[in-house]
């Protein structure tokens, strides 16, 4: 009788714990609480964070490479670079492009947003990490997640969970981190600027955009290509107007489904031994000076615009140039309105928010081309 | 007759006013919800409520009149 016990005791997973699991079990409890209580990106951040708890439960063999039910997951979606696109189609079903195609100028400040991006990929070099970890680093400044996820599970895949837990972090902290940002480099003057109404755009420019956008993107940077043709043929369902079936699977029942897979597959590749490492403090410090650059970048080019322009826009869009959407439309439109109550940017600020996205998936597709 | 028109494209989320009510410049009178957030709409003059025009849980478009202030 005490022979059974005990031989339950020693096959159990108790013996064989570590203290860098428990550590990790409290991150993942950490995580649980932000999730169920703060509600920071619970979609993606419950997952994450089970998926850390049961990796760290010893002799499970979930990510054992070739039998793990994890495993499979992650190296049929992530390696292989099936979700991250999947993700991107159903965005593209859910954005709406028409505040950039009516004001096309917010391009610019998509791709002013960028820069935080290149002077971190530097800052990580001078921190040693190597070229294509540096890479998969200063992709966070972008705040986006899956955009992160596919650099980073290309270049840098012991890096995995500390870059995506990262970007989804900033992306849930945008109100936290910048408000204080976008009223240290604007006045209130210009908080106060209402910008004129977008001049509508008609259903035939919005079937061409996903169109004519995909192919010129595509031919100028092909490596971009798996990300910028499914967000296209997502947005191309939705402004067509003739595949609502397909909008919605996109949107909703693929994406959720894609999301499970890849939040718990993140999770997954945090184990105790690749998380617990001080270069993991250094890339979320570093994540967040990417985005903290990217932000004030974004600001002064429109700052920037505004010396040349006859109709000034409100220099607080800038700071919607990182891809967090629409998490940074809106914590724009809420400073423009705090500055003046019958100012309403959301819709001005989801142009350089979405021209953010496609900014960021072009960094991304030639830091790839070039370190791939 | 004055109008208060959307700013924003969005849904109806809440209406604060009813026909009839007295309001003053700068009131808060519909709240609209756009991209997941709560915008509150304020009046651009004084007056009583003589027409609600839309009700909660529509969809706006910007520039339709939402509520005529007598």
């Amino acid at each position: 009788m005490f022979g059974i016990f005990k031989e339950l005791i020693v096959s159990s997973g108790l013996v064989s714990l570590t203290g860098g699991n428990l550590i990790m079990w409290l991150v993942a409890f950490t995580l649980l609480y932000l999730a169920v209580k703060k509600q920071y990106e619970p979609l993606l951040l419950l997952p994450i964070a089970f998926g850390i708890l049961v990796v760290n439960l010893p002799l499970t063999f979930l990510m054992e490479p070739e039998h793990g039910l994890i495993w499979f997951f992650y190296h049929y979606g992530i390696e292989n670079d099936i979700i991250p696109p999947l993700i991107f189609l159903g965005l593209g079903a859910m954005i709406d492009f028409g505040p950039l195609i009516a004001n096309p100028k917010t391009l610019l400040l998509g791709a002013g947003a960028q820069v935080g991006l290149y002077v971190t990929f530097f800052a990580a070099i001078l921190f040693g990490f190597d070229l294509r970890e540096a890479a998969s680093i200063a992709i966070i400044g972008g705040a986006d997640g899956p955009t992160t996820i596919y650099l980073t599970s290309k270049l840098a895949p012991q890096l995995l969970g500390a870059t995506a837990v990262s970007a989804y972090a900033y992306m849930a902290l945008v109100p936290i981190i910048q408000p204080p940002m976008m009223k240290l480099l604007t006045s209130d003057h210009e908080r106060k600027i209402v910008m004129s109404k977008l001049r509508p755009v008609s259903r035939l420019q919005k079937i061409c955009f996903p169109i004519i956008s995909a192919m010129t993107i595509m031919l100028l940077v092909p490596a971009s290509a798996p990300l910028i043709s499914m967000l296209m043929m997502g947005n191309l369902f939705k402004e067509s107007g003739v595949v609502e079936r397909l909008t919605k699977a996109s949107s909703n029942e693929l994406m959720n489904i894609v999301t499970i897979f890849l939040g718990l597959s993140i999770g997954a590749t945090m184990t105790a031994s690749t998380f617990l490492d001080p270069r993991v403090l250094f890339i979320f410090f570093l994540g967040l000076f990417a985005f903290v650059v990217s932000t004030a970048s974004g600001l002064l080019m429109a700052k920037f615009m505004n010396l040349f322009l006859k109709n000034k826009i409100n220099p607080l869009i800038g700071a919607a140039g990182v891809s967090a959407v629409p998490m940074a439309a809106r914590c724009v439109h809420k400073v423009g309105s705090e500055a003046n109550r019958r100012n309403y940017l959301l819709m001005h600020a989801m142009g350089p928010n979405v021209a953010g996205v496609i900014g960021t998936v072009v960094a991304a597709a030639i830091l790839l081309k070039n370190l791939g | 007759m004055p109008e208060l028109l959307a700013p924003i494209a969005g849904n109806v989320w809440k209406i604060l006013i009813a026909v009839g009510d007295t309001v003053e410049l700068d009131d808060e009178v519909i709240i609209l919800e756009a991209l997941k957030m709560e915008t509150p709409i304020y009046c651009d003059d004084s007056g009583t409520i003589t027409e609600i025009r839309v009700k909660e849980g529509d969809a706006v478009n910007e520039g339709d009149v939402l509520v005529v202030i007598g």
